[in-house]
């Protein structure tokens, strides 16, 4: 044995093997169900979309990173889920300029800016989400309907509206399961909820499929069930309470549940790890948080649907929750 | 087998075992290196100061240097043979330290000096001090002088001896091959354990993985004897004294504290083991069983090394396959990485584990703490690593110690293990605790 180059380390000198990039790829994997479902709902318009979203994400991480001279962070996987999600949100029939500068902005303004990967303080996707809501409220809340029989042949017009220029929609505009309870009272079938047969945004409306990837993710051990499981706990109960106290004026807690951007929300979007509290217990005061924000939003707020704010309300309150929830270090309970 | 009985320690981790290897394989004698390379300091505390000279023969089990005050443990020697000079001797830090080098004969028939016997009924003090010259520090890895703990302060009261028979570190199975086939020496020395605390009983703990080894006790402990064994539910690191003691008795040592002030004393299985084959003849410690494993090396097995036996004489004897990019010493977890081959053995050194590693597979990339919370959930000490890696690299020491509680993070690996963004939290720690006594220093 003549001199050999000994690697020299600190211990603990064997890892567990899962990093990021196979944890977020992880999550892509979960994602893809609802991506496909999206596709098969909505057609053309939710593949020019979702693939809208997705490379308006990449390119503007690629850039970013090019432009500040570090090397480029695609390959983490992260913001590739961001787009998958940011996509997932939209409504089908987005003019694409649109989704496309929404992309720009969820990730610059979302991710960039803080520093990247791990120093985003809200869900980067929603960032971008919510620029758009604000900047073009009538496109964001303006629906087609899901199975339309031209689907795959066809795009929407408002899909390539110019951009700078407003949408023309096509006449079959479907309202949302929320929006029909809230200005008409009028309930969805649960079963209808739950297999994504109604209308909504790209990837919010199958809550069996986004279940599933969820519930693939936390056997895997790569995200905190604890998350979800708070807000589906605080809407359940909330909601059963008021729709209890008056049934006619408040919906069941099946349709609290199943509607909406809830189940894609808790499942997918609560649970972005770096915009999450870090304890278990912070987990699901987090997750209660989310749970009741959401209630008041839609039983009282001006908008059928509250599922973004309160994850972004509650991103801001996460460090919060971590300064207060702090583990009790071991031989320190007197 | 493991029973609700014993509500386990929180948090930890479930490294692979990688034990299978060496496991079955009956302690060997290793044979003597030419060359014996013995630090005066293989233990915490003082360091040992030399008896002999340069060109001094001496005779194997020799006292070679004294203990130095309480604090200390002396040196015998592991071989017959010659002195060749007193100095300097390279370490595990990378560091030269006081020490000789010792060339063994070859011819010798290598028979063992008797010391003054210490018998069972002998009294506290006189066990004491019989440990002390042994040169007994904890073979479990601390090395912490053995005699030293059980020296119960006064008005203090010890009720359990602890046997820790965990072995959790992936790899190693010394302790596993000591239970089974020196049980008796485990039981005379917890007869003296016993009669030196003056404590009333004492558990063994093994993990459910050596079931064999828990057989093994139960069916030959003595019927005069207070002593138990525990089988416990695996979990890394339940060998860790304080983890290992919340499992079995429930009781939390408090931060800053020792065991004692809780009346426990905890002692590797391997130590009792000695104490109990060497008291009896009055001997010092010449060697000590380690397992040699690790995925270069060909004959992998449990070896019992004389003191001092460099690691390139033991890596050329049992061969290694591959290119050796990493040996380091004790289990994978823990264990100090080695500069170079010629470190001896040490009384604290379990294991000798080569890697030989892919040159091409890229380095883990370290990516920024995506705030997952598994380092959190794996911690032991209920600590919360991921902050505290956040302060280390903005150089908050003082914070990491007044609000974080870095000083109750005795480095078990854990949480480095699990970080998915491979962030080499220990080392920023280890920093962090280095820099801080420093400060406290100037
Ligand atoms: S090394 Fe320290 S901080 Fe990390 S898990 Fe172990 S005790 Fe906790
Ligand atoms: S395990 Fe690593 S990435 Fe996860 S919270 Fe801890 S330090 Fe951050």
């Amino acid at each position: 044995m003549d001199k050999k180059i000994l690697q020299i380390h600190s211990s603990p000198h064997i890892s567990s093997g899962a990093g990021v990039d196979v944890i977020m790829r992880n999550v892509v994997y979960a994602l893809l169900p609802v991506v496909a479902f999206s596709i098969y709902a909505f057609g053309l318009a939710a593949l020019f979309t979702l693939m809208a979203a997705v490379l308006s994400c990449l390119l503007t991480e690629h850039w970013l990173c090019k432009w500040s001279r570090q090397t480029t962070s695609v390959n983490d996987w992260s913001v590739a889920i961001t787009g998958i999600i940011y996509g997932l949100t939209l409504p089908p029939n987005l003019p694409l300029w649109m989704t496309l500068i929404g992309g720009v902005i969820a990730v610059s303004l979302g991710k960039f800016i803080f520093g990247g990967l791990g120093y985003n303080p809200f869900n980067p996707a929603l960032v971008g989400r919510a620029f758009l809501q604000a900047a073009f409220p009538t496109a964001m809340t303006t629906w087609s309907a899901a199975f339309g029989a031209q689907r795959f042949t066809s795009l929407p017009a408002s899909t390539l509206t110019f951009p700078l220029t407003s949408p023309q929609y096509d006449s079959l505009s479907g309202a949302t399961p929320l929006a029909a309870m809230k200005f008409n009272q009028q309930p969805t079938d649960a079963m209808d909820l739950l297999l994504g047969l109604t209308s909504g945004s790209l990837g919010e409306t199958c809550a069996v499929l986004i279940l599933l990837g969820g519930l693939y993710l936390i056997a895997r051990n790569m995200m905190n069930w604890r998350i979800p499981v708070g807000i589906f706990f605080t809407v359940i109960v909330l909601s059963a309470l008021f729709h209890f106290a008056n049934p006619h004026r408040y919906p069941d807690a099946v349709f609290m549940l199943f509607s909406g951007g809830l189940m894609l929300g808790a499942m997918f979007m609560a649970t972005d790890m770096v915009a999450s509290p870090i304890t278990n217990l912070g987990c699901f005061i987090y997750g209660a948080l989310i749970g009741t924000l959401v209630v008041i939003i839609r039983l009282w707020g001006g908008m059928p649907e509250g599922v973004m704010y309160a994850i972004l309300f509650a991103n801001a309150v996460s460090p919060h929750i971590d300064r207060f929830i702090q583990p009790t270090p071991f031989g320190h309970r007197s | 087998m493991p029973g609700p009985k014993h509500q386990s320690f929180r948090h930890g981790i479930h490294p692979p075992e990688h034990k299978e290897d060496t496991a079955h394989l009956a302690i060997k004698q290793f044979p003597f290196a030419p060359l014996l390379i013995i630090p005066f300091s293989q233990h915490i505390g003082r360091e040992a100061v030399p008896v002999v000279k340069a060109h001094d023969e001496v005779i194997r089990g020799q006292l070679l240097a004294k203990a130095d005050g309480f604090m200390s443990v002396p040196i015998h020697a592991p071989a017959s043979g010659v002195i060749k000079n007193i100095g300097l001797v390279p370490s595990i830090q990378g560091t030269m330290v006081n020490g000789l080098y010792l060339e063994s004969y070859p011819a010798s028939t290598q028979e063992i000096l008797e010391g003054n016997p210490c018998p069972l009924d002998a009294g506290k003090e006189e066990i004491i001090a019989a440990i002390q010259n042994a040169g007994i520090a904890g073979l479990g890895g601390a090395a912490f002088p053995t005699h030293v703990k059980l020296k119960i302060p006064e008005g203090t009261h010890v009720d359990t001896v602890l046997i820790n028979g965990i072995e959790c570190e992936p790899y190693l199975t010394t302790d596993h091959r000591v239970m089974l086939e020196q049980t008796g020496d485990i039981f005379t020395g917890i007869r003296y354990l016993l009669k030196a605390t003056g404590a009333e009983r004492a558990v063994i703990g093994v993990e459910a993985n050596k079931p064999d080894a828990a057989l093994m006790l139960k069916d030959n402990a003595p019927n005069d004897l207070a002593v138990s064994v525990e089988v416990l539910n695996i979990k890394y690191p339940q060998g860790a004294e304080k983890m290992l003691i919340k499992t079995l008795l429930n009781r939390e040592v408090p931060t800053g504290a020792h065991s004692v002030e809780i009346g426990v004393i905890g002692i590797n299985v391997a130590t009792a083991a000695e104490i109990g084959r060497l008291l009896p003849h009055g001997r010092g410690i010449q060697e000590r069983v380690i397992t040699v494993g690790g995925n270069a090396v060909n004959h992998k097995g449990n070896y019992r090394v004389p003191i001092g036996t460099p690691l390139r004489f033991i890596l050329d004897t049992v061969g290694v396959q591959g290119t050796l990019s990493e040996v380091f010493l004790g289990g994978p977890m823990m264990g100090q990485a080695a500069p170079g081959l010629d470190i001896p053995v040490t009384k604290g050194t379990s294991g000798v584990i080569a890697y030989s590693r892919d040159k091409n597979a890229p380095p883990q990339k370290i990516y920024p703490c995506i705030h997952c919370g598994r380092c959190v959930q794996a911690c032991p000490m209920l600590l919360n690593p991921s902050q505290l890696g956040l302060l280390a690299k903005k150089n908050q020491y003082e914070k990491m110690a007044d609000e974080f509680n870095l000083k109750d993070c005795f480095e078990c690996g854990a949480c480095s293990f699990v970080c998915p963004s491979h962030i080499p939290l220990v080392q920023y720690f280890r920093i962090a605790k280095s820099q801080l006594k420093k400060a406290q220093a100037a």
